[in-house]
């Protein structure tokens, strides 16, 4: 017993191991259609016409569609629980295919098709005749007047703005002898890059539609779907099998819906869509580019007066998840480092690039590398050490916030930084450093990151979980919080064994793959809310299941059901601990009783109305070749305050996977576009950087375990945290090296280029 | 295309002798996945630039996505699901990545593992920067590659006799 | 699936050679790493291919009666590197095509098709111009040999005549090349995997006896023009120069004069200009290290 906190095998590790895992490709029945898509050429404009004909007369050709074709049923896709306040529902702004097209890669045509072939080339064959329009690609510009208009409801493209204000900024800044720190800091729009490309297929069956898809939220793409076809949402039936990563691409409606409609044309034929990798980087999502504008008014003695925020945040072309990325970044920064009096504005801004939605972090990495660069100019302005002036700032113990109501229970900052410098060898180290002058150089760099868990006060937060005690005395669970191979399974099988007293976390089958016909309404994996969230209805159900048993266990041992536990999976008698039955004898002589036959099973939906916050940091080591340009990464760790780990084993590697993705981040990775045309330049995996196993050194993961006192068991937000923090510890660090700041990133050789030859290290 | 084309490819598959009419237009992976669903040949990307659909032919590891099926004539291929035995037996590489956590969403898994199988055939001692290059056809994002390094170095030395090697804790 | 219209597969050279003559318009597949990709793409889409793959004896590495390296234009990247003939004499382009993509393309891709395709970024291009490297062409009316200088004519573009079925055969490595000579190569590049060059540098050197002085000092580039390029005047300015770090840092600087890389969004100008010089002076120490001389 007492499966929560060990080190567990993955439920799922054999089948992935042995590539049996089965993932939505490995489901399309043999005879399925392929869908492809056309794509636009143009940045922004109106299609005037199409010309299928030739599309059509390709062998193998069963239909086309264009954006002449569709419903006109404007839907939103962001992967948000619903609302039923209108004013908080997402943004419907796009079509199945459309003819306004808002970015170069709009979806303005599909050609069906009974091979893989011949769908290409019908797409090939089409011709589409344009109007083109004048295309913005930078937040910023969408905003002045005269730039091109997007969307038509959203004068000046700003799809929101909301404000932050906090004591008196105005005032504040006029107390003498402050210094003024300010900077402006620039982040890309990076793609997720989950090895699986996003795919579905769809066919009808019953009158209703079948979509199996690699989504992370099955529960919200069957609602999507209802309403982008206009249809009953239980019309839909959304399967979701093992996914090949996600990381929020997939916390988005895809192509889903309009695969289903392709399968409503050809009258419920099986229809595939396959993104290619080029796809998935243009016509998925990414993650919001974000321009954020910092001033800190600093006493001397490295106390805050006043601080004032700016973000812009990238939409691209159609809402998504929209402003509520830009909203989060924001709402980080008066509670990191608190300050009196704070101003805050966020604009989220359509422009023609693709569209931006959830990614790892949902607007943390963008926000914490504007923040922790801009803390490393301050401490820098004042002549202070870095560590010494994040440990004066940054969110103290018993802080709570005013909105969410979280409160830092433990002095978590502290704790994680003090590991980390520890790890570091810290001050020596620095020191050290600081006596470099030749060409190539190191230095240490540090960032903290703060995260909330789950999506309540803004949104619902809510699980549903159904368990069934099988004959054989496990147990069956199913709930709609997805695996999508963060280990979520694993770790609910480890909870849910311990909830009812199981011998093993083997003795509990976490049904995988999510079936909206057969699955309680969870709304799926997203918000780091996975082991939070689920574990307070994984809870409340697995009592209620054990009620349940001890009820019946009571009936047929004659005992008080008071004196009765579940221990290793047999009821045993507390008082003496005596060994009464197991739970297979109880379930079978209850399931084969021939009056009063029972399978005994609980369900429940659990809405929480709380939050914790989830704090860590990130060290890095860096060595920067200066005549080469190049910054490598030697060193580094991760230190989290996660709360209690359910199994250390995969908070490890999902520590690791976040650092990785932080390290591209910082280093490397940025979707680029042309500035003639709007065109992507780099849609694939060749020319888009993401970092190789000889681009990593070894990644450290420690935690502080400070179990959460809200959280069902202990934990919270891991999922997202990881890739929060790396960016700015590289950042920092080489600056620490070579004393030049850069407020972008990725810091690439040509960033460096530019920059040490600004600053004089390198001569042309 | 005017008139669809056929070769017949004779070749070994996991051990077992096939002869199959196959589509010139197929490549290795849609030859695998659609005539014999050998499944655990992921597609990643489909012009090499991920490596999960490596398979190993004639010993050494291929993205089987750049290579046209007819190729395979005269080949042996192994797959991942080749590396199990008659009675389900898995072998250590594969033991090793479960053991070690190497796994999360499992979609770069089968291709990591063939490359793998193809260094650990060798019986060679690698350093770490050595085994890091021998690795890096293979592009993953939920691991950071730290546990996959592990489970690849452990079976390394545990093959090789030096579980004792001092590396093994690193 | 590819989309291709027509497949040929050749058995042996001669009917390699017949079937580029009767299918000129065909593109020539051998490794499939970069011609696949491109059907992928769509550029090649719809296109008809000929495979040479796997023809006996275009693959491998020899020494011929005169004890020129003879490297069949079949070799893969792994199968070169692993050749003990290169790592004997010519160890540094063993190197530079171990740093081609990774594992399985070394394992699929062939030096031949890196050098038939014409880009300026192939790894093994800049080692084998800084080598002197001959190209054996075979067609219908026999075999050419031309410099692989000439080799390329522009970018994507070399010497070769579909109609007349001609194929690459070979890259040679004459003995006055590679003796008594020691070269480095530095792929500079965004990863250290799986990437393209943003610049290829390839030097080598034969040092006097006395070690002390260049005898001669070679040196080319990837990706500082069209199509790779040797720097003809750097190598002239060395020549008979003392090996001292001077003569390094004035080679570095010489080497402006012959590149002539271009803006692109992959890198500036600039950049590339800026990284040309540091490489080149980094593979001259090396290249000095390997050839027991001292800086």
């Amino acid at each position: 017993m007492a499966e929560v906190g060990k080190r567990r095998v993955r439920v799922d590790a054999f089948d992935k191991a042995t590539g049996r895992a089965k993932y939505y490709e490995d489901l399309v029945p043999q005879d399925a259609l392929y869908m492809r898509i056309k794509h636009a050429e143009i940045a922004h404009g109106m299609v005037k016409a199409i010309d299928t004909a030739q599309a059509e007369a390709v062998e193998g050709v069963v239909k086309v569609i264009t954006c002449f074709d569709v419903p006109d049923i404007p839907f939103p896709t962001a992967g948000h629980p619903w609302s039923m306040d209108p004013g908080h529902q997402d943004v419907a702004d796009r079509l199945l295919l459309n003819r306004h097209v808002r970015y170069y890669g709009d979806e303005v045509a599909v050609v069906i098709a009974d091979n893989e072939v011949a769908a290409q080339q019908g797409v090939r064959a089409l011709q589409v005749e344009y109007e083109e329009w004048p295309f913005v690609l930078d937040a910023q510009e969408a905003m002045a007047e005269g730039a091109p208009q997007i969307h038509e409801e959203f004068p000046n493209n700003i799809l929101k703005h909301t404000s932050l204000r906090q004591g008196d900024y105005e005032s504040a800044i006029k107390e003498p002898g402050l210094i003024k720190v300010e900077g402006w800091y620039d982040t890309p729009s990076v793609q997720h890059c989950h090895i699986e490309n996003h795919g579905c297929f769809a066919y009808e069956e019953g009158g209703r539609i079948t979509v199996v898809s690699s989504t992370q939220i099955p529960h919200i793409v069957r609602r999507v779907v209802g309403q982008a076809l206009g249809r009953p949402w239980g019309d839909i039936r959304l399967v979701k099998p093992y996914i090949g990563g996600g990381f929020g691409n997939k916390q988005d409606a895809l192509y889903e819906p309009l695969c289903a409609y392709c399968s409503t044309q050809v009258g419920g034929r099986c229809v595939r869509m396959d993104c290619s990798r080029e796809e998935t980087f243009i016509s998925n999502r990414v993650r919001h580019a974000i321009r954020t504008h910092i001033i800190s008014w600093l006493r001397p003695d490295g106390t805050f007066a006043a601080r004032k925020i700016e973000c812009f945040s990238n939409q691209g072309a159609y809402a998504s998840h929209g402003h509520g990325v830009a909203a989060k970044g924001m709402g980080a920064f008066p509670q990191q480092y608190p300050c009196a009096n704070v101003e805050g504005d966020a604009y989220t801004v359509y422009t023609n690039r693709p569209t931006a939605g959830a990614m790892r972090g949902y607007g943390i990495p963008q926000a914490m590398f504007a923040s922790e660069a801009h803390i490393e100019d301050c401490a820098k302005a004042l002549g202070m050490d870095s560590l010494a002036f994040r440990r004066q700032n940054v969110m103290p113990q018993g802080y709570e916030d005013s909105f969410s109501h979280n409160v830092n229970y433990e002095d978590s900052y502290r704790q994680c930084l003090e590991k980390g410098a520890a790890y570091m060898d810290y001050e020596r180290k620095m020191a050290e450093y600081a006596k470099e002058t030749g060409p190539i150089r190191h230095g240490i760099g540090i960032a903290t990151f703060w995260y909330n868990t789950a999506v309540y006060p803004i949104s619902l937060e809510t699980s549903s979980n159904r368990m069934l005690l099988n004959l054989d005395g496990t147990v069956t669970m199913q709930c709609g919080e997805t695996e999508i191979g963060q280990g979520a399974d694993t770790a609910y099988a480890q909870m849910t064994a311990d909830v009812l007293g199981l011998a093993s976390y083997r003795d509990v089958h976490v049904v995988s793959t999510q079936d909206t016909d057969t699955t309680p309404l969870g709304l799926g994996a997203y918000a780091s809310r996975q082991t939070y969230t689920a574990g307070f209805s994984i809870r409340q159900t697995g009592l209620m299941l054990k009620e349940k048993i001890l009820k019946h266990a009571s009936d047929l041992t004659r005992q008080d059901v008071h004196n009765l536990d579940i221990v290793d999976g047999r009821i045993v008698r507390t008082t003496d601990g005596k060994d009464l039955m197991g739970l297979c004898e109880l379930a079978m002589t209850v399931q084969y009783d021939t009056v009063h036959s029972e399978h005994i099973t609980a369900e429940s939906t659990f809405t929480i109305r709380n939050n914790a916050y989830s704090f860590g940091c990130t060290f890095a080591e860096v060595e920067v070749d200066i005549p080469m340009c190049k910054a490598t990464v030697k060193k580094i760790i991760n230190v989290h305050d996660c709360g209690r780990l359910i199994n250390p084993a995969l908070a490890e590697a999902q520590v690791h996977g976040g650092m990785s993705m932080a390290i591209g981040y910082g280093l490397g990775e940025q979707l680029l576009f042309d500035e003639k045309t709007g065109r992507p330049l780099n849609n694939n995996l060749l020319d888009y950087k993401l970092s190789t196993i000889m681009d990593h050194p070894h990644l450290e993961a420690q935690f502080v375990e400070n179990a959460e006192p809200t959280s069902a068991f202990g934990t919270k937000a891991l999922g997202e945290p990881p890739a929060c923090s790396g960016a700015p510890a590289i950042r920092n660090a080489i600056f620490a090296a070579t004393g030049v700041a850069v407020d972008q990133i990725p810091v690439n050789p040509h960033v460096l280029f530019r920059r040490f030859t600004e600053e004089g290290l390198i001569q042309e | 295309m005017a008139k669809k084309q056929y070769q017949l490819v004779h070749c070994w598959i996991n051990g077992k002798e096939v002869e199959e009419m196959v589509d010139v237009r197929a490549s290795l992976t849609d030859f695998l996945r659609h005539d014999f669903r050998l499944t655990s040949v992921k597609k990643g990307c489909e012009v090499g630039e991920c490596g999960a659909c490596t398979v190993l032919i004639d010993g050494e590891c291929f993205n089987s996505c750049l290579y046209l099926a007819v190729w395979a004539e005269g080949k042996h291929i192994t797959t991942l699901e080749g590396l199990m035995g008659p009675n389900g037996e898995i072998s250590d590489i594969q033991q090793a990545f479960i053991d070690e956590a190497a796994i999360q969403c499992g979609f770069c898994t089968p291709g990591f593992i063939m490359t793998a199988a193809e260094i650990l055939e060798r019986h060679q001692y690698y350093t770490d920067e050595e085994l890091r290059k021998l690795l890096s056809g293979h592009l993953c994002r939920c691991t950071g590659y730290e546990n996959i390094f592990r489970a690849v170095k452990k079976t390394m030395l545990r093959r090789l006799g030096m579980l004792d090697d001092p590396y093994l804790n690193t | 699936m590819y989309d291709l219209s027509a497949f040929y597969q050749a058995d042996s050279l001669e009917e390699a050679v017949r079937l580029r003559a009767e299918h000129p318009e065909a593109i020539v597949i051998a490794g499939g790493t970069d011609v696949l990709v491109q059907m992928r793409e769509g550029k090649l889409a719809g296109k008809s291919l000929l495979s040479i793959r796997g023809i006996a004896g275009m693959e491998g590495v020899s020494l011929d009666e005169e004890e020129n390296l003879r490297i069949g234009s079949l070799t893969t990247f792994s199968h070169i590197t692993a050749d003990p003939l290169i790592q004997k004499y010519v160890n540094v382009l063993g190197e530079a095509v171990d740093q081609v993509g990774g594992p399985q393309i070394r394992n699929a891709g062939t030096i031949g098709g890196n050098t038939c395709n014409g880009v300026t970024s192939a790894d093994s291009s800049s080692t084998l111009h800084a080598w002197d490297a001959l190209v054996e062409i075979t067609g219908k009316n026999g075999v050419r040999r031309v410099p692989i200088e000439k080799f390329y004519l522009r970018a994507g573009q070399v010497d070769l005549r579909a109609e007349e079925g001609e194929l690459q055969t070979a890259l040679l490595i004459p003995k006055a090349s590679y003796e008594n000579t020691f070269g480095h190569y530095i792929k500079y590049a965004m990863r250290n995997a799986m990437d393209i060059a943003t610049l290829g540098t390839s030097v080598n050197v034969r040092l006097s006896a006395d070690k002390r002085t260049f005898d001669r000092v070679r040196i080319a580039f990837g990706v500082a023009g069209p199509v790779p390029l040797r720097a003809t005047s750097a190598e002239a300015s060395i020549c008979g120069r003392p090996v001292t770090l001077e003569t390094v840092e004035a080679f570095g600087r010489a080497v402006l004069e012959d590149i002539h890389p271009r803006d692109s969004w992959r890198a500036t100008k600039a950049f590339r200009q800026h990284i040309a010089v540091e490489s080149a002076k980094r593979c001259l120490i090396e290249s000095v290290k390997l050839a027991g001389g001292e800086l």
